[in-house]
């Protein structure tokens, strides 16, 4: 076990990834930064600090520095991967998935069902996202719904640098496509990682938090706002079981509906504005499959529906907080 | 260019196995037996051909919307290709992709795509890969005049130049961007000075003549597989049906799809190339069509007669392996 930020597993991954296997290729905007100035390949490293070192390593033809065209970017993995490679392209802000929608869902995520079956595309799509930076409106948005609800992709949202390390390896590994998104507001949390060889499996939640009275389900920054609201509350003799998902699509069903079997309640904390998003679909899913279990309506914390504002003052009021959800979890107890 | 008989009759082969695959296909649509939308290639096939008996089967390719050319050239199975047209279970694609989306991984062919612009993108992918195996092997990207104006294609062939990736953008320039005329939709003088612009070696050539075709093509090839860079081709060719059938096709000129099919017809033009240069003899030409005919009409009889998928395959094939 080591202590590290969750950047840090994130980089160590791919290392140790690339290391491993040959056809593993990264590629993104200024991953290598530096290029084709006084500077130098690697004068930056790339701006999150989480592909520093790789050119070096691994040279030019494996570790590709692209221009700024997040088409190109993605359609390139998407040939990289019918091809036999592994490809793991970066997007630096998620938010730029309005430049690259096409290769991400027309191609990269039909091939195998379009083409009967016949093909693979082993490719991961990292994508830094969400609020927090006051970064506003075009760096800032979480865009795992949108991702969620296509066929075709497993979408990753780790929470912790232990999960960033198990849950890229087995991504890299994986034969389909994978949206990794890792939260820029996470980068520099810390927390034990295991050593060596270190996969978690999609389709597997973890439980954050145990508590016998209500069920709060959250991915990726949410879940730390999540646990620290039922850390609070536990001090009232509120308990909380905090499940976080580590991956929407899969989605774990069970780990969900057991919860709530338990404990009869339910918050859903989303940092997306709350329209068919991932706060729906599992209020969806728990009143069409618990409907029995339920002691009081689902309640939904997430943003409004609004873009994401600047604003120091906005996008604290925009963003679901440990506050808000402490409160969500005391409604749904005094419901009656 | 040097080409024996044996690869020129291969090559003939192909160009009259796509024409008669579209001939037949375009009266095979009108019994309303095929659902669906579909875009035929016909009148291009001195392209497709002249490009992809350069390749061999590691070298890939993407093609269009109009891509039946493009799989038959590049080897895809015929028989497999009309089930999958007719939506059968036993199709290239089970039935799942139909017409647009014909693909076949181990032939090289990475996938017709209904989106135009869509596969320059994934080529540059395949040309990078291809430069990572480090065996000469390349990648080309088909695209039409209509292609040309899609953001995707610059990004697809600034990336190609800055990585100095083996891919050949290869634009068939057919004069129609759906309905669209070129002169209006292009805004530059020709396709391939875009190319030039973007720092690649660009070649012009006349598509319908498929041995200007071949022979350019072979200059590319080398160019590419010498690990020079991307380049670029602009192939002058024709349309001959609408953009999609069933395109009541009233934007063409008064006679001009006569005349096209008179005059620029890349099959007509291999036939008397060959006698003119005794290439190859009439009697060996009337025999593959004899052969191509028998084929097609096999593949049409137990297309018409395959079973359909069933309703369960819906479910399958979107992921390998998910919970």
């Amino acid at each position: 076990m080591a202590e590290l930020m969750l950047r840090e597993a994130i980089l160590q991954t791919l290392f140790s990834e690339m290391e491993r296997d040959e056809n593993v290729v990264v590629l993104g905007e200024d991953i290598v930064g530096g290029m084709g100035t006084e500077g130098g390949p690697e004068a930056i490293g790339g701006i999150w600090g989480t592909s520093t070192g790789l050119y070096d390593r691994f040279g030019g033809d494996r570790v590709i520095d692209t221009p700024i065209s997040e088409s190109a970017i993605i359609g390139a993995a998407g040939g990289l991967g019918l091809t036999g490679k592994r490809p793991v392209a970066e997007i630096m802000f998620a938010d730029f998935l309005g430049v690259c929608m096409d290769q991400i869902w027309n191609q990269m995520a039909k091939f195998r069902y379009m083409f009967g079956g016949k093909t693979e595309c082993p490719a991961v799509v990292r994508m830094i996202y969400g609020a927090g930076l006051n970064a506003a409106a075009q760096h800032s948005q979480a865009p795992h719904g949108i991702l969620t609800s296509m066929p075709g992709l497993k979408v990753v949202m780790p929470s912790t640098p232990a999960d960033a390390k198990g849950l890229l390896t087995t991504a890299i590994r994986d034969q389909d496509p994978v949206i990794f998104l890792e939260h820029k507001a996470l980068y520099a949390e810390k927390g034990e990682v295991p050593d060596g060889d270190y996969t978690i499996p999609f389709g597997h939640a973890r439980l954050a938090h145990a508590g016998e009275d209500v069920t709060i389900v959250a991915a990726g920054l949410m879940v730390k706002f999540s646990i620290k609201a039922a850390q609070g509350l536990a001090e009232k003799g509120i308990g909380c079981d905090v499940i976080d998902l580590r991956t929407t699509s899969p989605l774990d069903e069970e780990a969900i509906l057991d919860s709530v079997e338990n404990t009869g309640r339910l918050v859903v904390v989303d940092e997306s504005p709350p329209r068919c998003g991932l706060a729906t679909d599992i209020v969806s899913l728990v009143t069409q499959k618990a409907y029995a279990s339920l002691k009081a309506p689902p309640e939904m914390v997430t943003s409004p529906h609004t873009p994401v504002p600047f604003a120091r003052e906005l996008e604290k009021a925009y963003l679901p907080s440990p506050g808000k959800i402490a409160d969500a979890v005391e409604r749904t107890l005094a419901w009656k | 260019m040097q080409i024996s008989e044996d690869a020129l009759k291969q090559a003939y082969r192909q160009m009259k196995t796509i024409r008669m695959f579209e001939e037949r296909l375009h009266d095979e649509i009108m019994t309303g037996e095929i659902a669906g939308f579909t875009h035929l290639y016909a009148g291009q096939e001195a392209v497709a051909v002249g490009v992809c008996e350069h390749l061999d089967y590691n070298d890939t390719i993407a093609s269009t919307h109009r891509g039946h050319g493009h799989c038959i050239a590049k080897g895809c199975d015929v028989r497999g290709m009309m089930l999958e047209i007719y939506g059968r279970a036993d199709g290239i694609c089970k039935g799942k992709g139909g017409s647009m989306h014909i693909a076949d991984i181990e032939k090289g062919m990475l996938g017709a795509n209904g989106i135009v612009g869509g596969g320059p993108p994934i080529v540059v992918g395949a040309a990078l890969a291809a430069k990572l195996y480090g065996d000469g092997r390349l990648a080309v990207a088909f695209s039409g005049d209509g292609a040309c104006n899609q953001g995707t294609t610059f990004e697809a062939m600034n990336l190609a130049v800055v990585t100095n990736a083996p891919a050949i953008f290869a634009f068939e320039n057919n004069h129609y961007s759906e309905h669209t005329g070129v002169a209006y939709a292009v805004g530059s003088e020709d396709i391939a000075s875009r190319a030039e612009s973007f720092g690649m070696k660009a070649w012009r050539v006349d598509g319908c003549d498929f041995f200007k075709v071949y022979e350019t093509m072979g200059e590319v090839v080398d160019h590419v597989r010498a690990g020079k860079g991307p380049a670029a081709v602009e192939f002058d060719t024709e349309r001959f049906f609408g953009h999609f059938e069933g395109d009541p096709q009233n934007y063409r000129g008064e006679g001009e799809i006569a005349r096209l099919r008179k005059e620029r017809d890349c099959i007509t033009i291999f036939r008397e190339h060959a006698a003119k240069n005794k290439l190859v003899s009439k009697k060996d030409l009337d025999a593959i069509d004899k052969e191509v005919s028998d084929l097609i009409d096999k593949s049409v009889e137990e297309s018409r007669a395959a079973a359909p998928p069933t309703a369960e395959d819906v479910l399958t094939d979107v992921y390998i392996d998910y919970i």
